[in-house]
């Protein structure tokens, strides 16, 4: 703020505060030749007449307290214009101290199981109620609070992975996030083929598309041959390199149906993990990797 | 005491008057129903029905523009051209002019009824109406401000009575607070970005938004309540001093207050002390009308037995007295801490919206209504005490679900464990609160009874009105 607004704030706020000290204690003063105390105004609106009752001590006591009040608190705090206060309190200040004290306080507990594994930490009781504390706060939002995921947010519980599911991919798609790209093939493949190559990835898993459609199936398959495997591979069963996902299973990130695979097909699909490195801290994030793996390692 | 008016009472202009108090009834249903279809949404969000128009997020506007623009608003307009003329002495200056701000403003009202639920929002809160409705709000206000204070000019009596500074305080700080926060460019017709940004747009804004209730919500029903207390209770106003004193000590202070909306934000930290200090020095300014509208009653205590409009006002001043104490606890920051984004708030507003704002208006409009059809009194006197019942304990069920709601959901979402993790995710705070929705859903829902009750009442009203005119008729005839 610079000098000027700063004299500014200060002559406003102290107008005002004085202004009110002033009315309070200029009015509580008796007035010549006023009517005495009860006593009407004498004057009459539509019948209404006013008495000249004094204000209630209690009130005024009141009203000084509050302006009592405020000088003091504009003394020790800042609020005048640039004056910073006797406590040199910040806002800033006072959430940083707490979090030093939160972060001091805790450190023991995650450093305890940031020297532990992954492995070991995912056995560990109370371990786990940490993470799913962890979990509940930054995670659920998208992977749901049971970690079933919902529609293009991946089930954390079973065995099928996008990028992997050892401790060391867990951590570095929490640490770093991940984006993953499924181009756009309606203007290559055109709508026959889409048509197509959707029949034959649906093929994969249901055996009995194959049988009703052997042409449609086949012709996508020569298209996928030459499009789709690059990622998907050969055998379809995806690439975590890629996190393209395993075409040849019965779990689908988007939807398994041949509209949806077809308008996957057709529009593409862009998933996005945000990276957690900014917001926890690396012993959080060991934590956090550790309930995650436990999901589908817990027995 | 006689109540008879110095003129004659053929002298006064009541049109415009008995327009407003009708609308402001059949408002009052629209925008409450609203409100409880909302808060049954909370409790049970499938009453949202899967479609835009009828979302929560879009509705939840068009509740609050409802009760206080519409509802509140024509209550307003309605006390405040019968009590200027009343207490000037002196016939309502420019009729026609009066009549515009009638139809002007059942246009915005209309317009906020389609424009809202389509999503049609400049998103600032309480002001969420797109531009060009901005601009008629402004034309009906500056029209509002020429009929009002026309007509203190041509006034009979020497002094302004105080019910007037109110009314006067209230239009001339809603026109300046309306066109300051208003300020936008506009994109299309219904698309418009705020003049400010950032922390600035955010102050703005809540300067507006905390002195819409300083000064819309609270200066204007004083106003109301100077007039129809002392009338109804037919004693004298306690304390001349007292009026004069909170009256300039509120109007003042209530400029600051807003800032308490936006504790522990981005705004600089001596603007939140400012904001904070203020807050607090507000009290006795408030209480001040508290004090002198309970204290009028002195001598005619036990004429709250048998009046169910002067119960309404007692209990309007006691929601008022608690609501402005609640209010600047609230504001420190300590306090706000804890009570910030939590249905607190909620709870909070509507101890000042049902139990003050609408109760002063029920009590205010009960005697009015009759006075402006020509007629003694209300249809039933037995309905304006069930409908106060009926407002009383629903709002009590109301503010004390969101009380416990509120420090529930502070409570749970600052609770941390050792680890330093916090103990419940939003969703259990969430879940933790459905007993309360449900119970402030009820409470809403009796409070609307209420509020259909004095509809028919005023309806069977109107009709005895017309019964009387006829006969007086044949009579001459």
């Amino acid at each position: 703020m610079t000098t000027f607004w700063s004299f500014w704030v200060i002559a406003i706020v102290t107008i005002n505060l004085v202004g009110c000290a002033w009315l309070i204690w200029w009015t509580a003063k008796p007035i010549d030749n006023e009517p005495a105390s009860g006593e009407s105004m004498g004057h009459a609106f539509d019948g209404i007449e006013e008495y000249n009752n004094p204000m209630p001590r209690w009130w005024l006591g009141l009203f000084w307290g509050t302006l009592v009040f405020s000088v003091i608190y504009l003394i020790m705090y800042p609020g005048y214009g640039n004056w910073k206060g006797l406590l040199g309190w910040t806002q800033v200040g006072q959430w940083e101290a707490e979090v030093k004290a939160t972060e001091e306080r805790i450190a023991p507990i995650f450093a305890k199981y940031a020297a532990m594994p992954v492995e070991a930490v995912a056995q560990d009781a109370e371990a786990r109620e940490i993470g799913k504390r962890l979990f509940l706060n930054n995670c659920a939002v998208c992977h749901g609070s049971n970690a079933h995921g919902a529609r293009g947010f991946p089930n954390l519980t079973d065995s099928d992975w996008l990028y992997g599911g050892t401790p060391e991919a867990i951590k570095e798609t929490i640490t770093n996030g991940r984006v993953a790209a499924m181009p756009a093939w309606g203007a290559v493949l055109g709508e026959d083929g889409v048509n197509e190559v959707a029949h034959y990835v649906k093929s994969l898993s249901v055996a009995q598309i194959k049988a009703d459609k052997p042409e449609l199936v086949a012709a996508g398959e020569a298209k996928f041959q030459q499009n789709c495997v690059m990622c998907h591979g050969a055998d379809a069963k995806g690439n975590f390199a890629f996190g393209a996902p395993n075409l040849a299973d019965e779990i689908w990130l988007y939807g398994g149906d041949i509209p949806t695979i077809k308008e996957t097909l057709n529009g593409g699909r862009q998933g996005v993990m945000p990276a957690q490195k900014n917001l926890l801290s690396p012993e959080k994030i060991h934590l956090l990797t550790a309930y995650v793996y436990g999901l589908s390692h817990s027995k | 005491m006689s109540h008879a008016a110095p003129v004659a009472e053929s002298e006064y202009d009541y049109t415009v008057v008995r327009r407003f108090a009708i609308m402001a009834v059949v408002w009052g249903v629209v925008g409450m129903a609203v409100g409880v279809w909302i808060a049954a949404q909370l409790a049970f969000p499938a009453l949202n029905f899967d479609l835009p128009w009828t979302h929560f997020g879009r509705l939840r506007p068009l509740h609050t523009n409802a009760v206080i623009f519409a509802f509140g608003g024509c209550a307003l307009f309605a006390t405040s051209y019968y009590v200027v003329q009343r207490t000037c002495h002196t016939r309502l200056a420019l009729p026609w002019l009066a009549s515009f701000t009638f139809w002007g403003w059942q246009l915005v009202i209309v317009l906020a009824a389609i424009t809202l639920p389509l999503g049609m929002t400049s998103s600032k809160e309480y002001a969420e109406l797109e531009w060009p409705i901005d601009l008629l709000i402004a034309a009906v206000w500056v029209s509002y401000a020429i009929v009002f204070f026309a007509t203190i000019a041509k006034r009979k009596t020497e002094h302004i009575y105080v019910a007037n500074w109110f009314y006067g305080a209230f239009i001339i700080a809603v026109a300046l607070l309306h066109i300051v926060n208003s300020a936008a460019i506009p994109v299309t017709l219904t698309k418009s970005y705020s003049a400010y940004a950032g922390a600035v747009d955010a102050m703005v804004q809540w300067w507006y938004g905390h002195n819409a209730v300083g000064f819309f919500l609270t200066a204007g029903f004083l106003g109301m309540m100077y007039y129809f207390v002392p009338v109804q209770a037919g004693r004298p106003v306690y304390s001349y001093r007292l009026s004069i004193v909170h009256f300039w000590a509120l109007i003042s202070v209530y400029m600051w207050a807003g800032v308490h909306h936006l504790h522990y934000t981005a705004l600089p930290d001596w603007t939140q002390s400012v904001g904070m200090v203020f807050s607090l020095v507000l009290l006795a300014p408030s209480w001040g009308g508290m004090i002198n509208g309970i204290m009028t009653l002195s001598g005619v205590w036990h004429k709250l037995r048998t009046d169910p409009i002067l119960r309404f006002m007692i209990v309007a001043l006691s929601f008022y007295g608690m609501s402005t104490f609640e209010g600047p606890m609230m504001a420190i920051k300590t306090v706000n801490a804890l009570s910030h984004y939590t249905d607190w708030t909620v709870g909070h507003v509507h101890s000042g919206a049902l139990g003050w704002v609408a109760m002063i208006s029920f009590g205010a409009l009960y005697v009015l209504l009759p006075r402006v059809l020509g007629l003694q009194q209300m249809y039933s006197i037995k309905l304006i005490n069930a409908h106060f019942w009926l407002a009383t304990i629903g709002t009590i069920l109301y503010i004390a679900a969101m009380w416990v709601a509120g420090i529930q959901q502070g409570l749970m979402w600052r609770a941390v464990n050792p680890d330093g993790t916090l103990t419940y995710s939003f969703v259990e705070a969430l879940a933790a609160n459905w007993p309360y929705y449900v119970m402030r859903m009820t409470g809403g829902l009796i409070y609307l009874t209420g509020m259909l009750l004095m509809a028919f009442n005023t309806w069977k009203t109107i009709q005895l009105a017309g019964q009387k005119s006829t006969a007086t008729q044949a009579q001459y005839a």
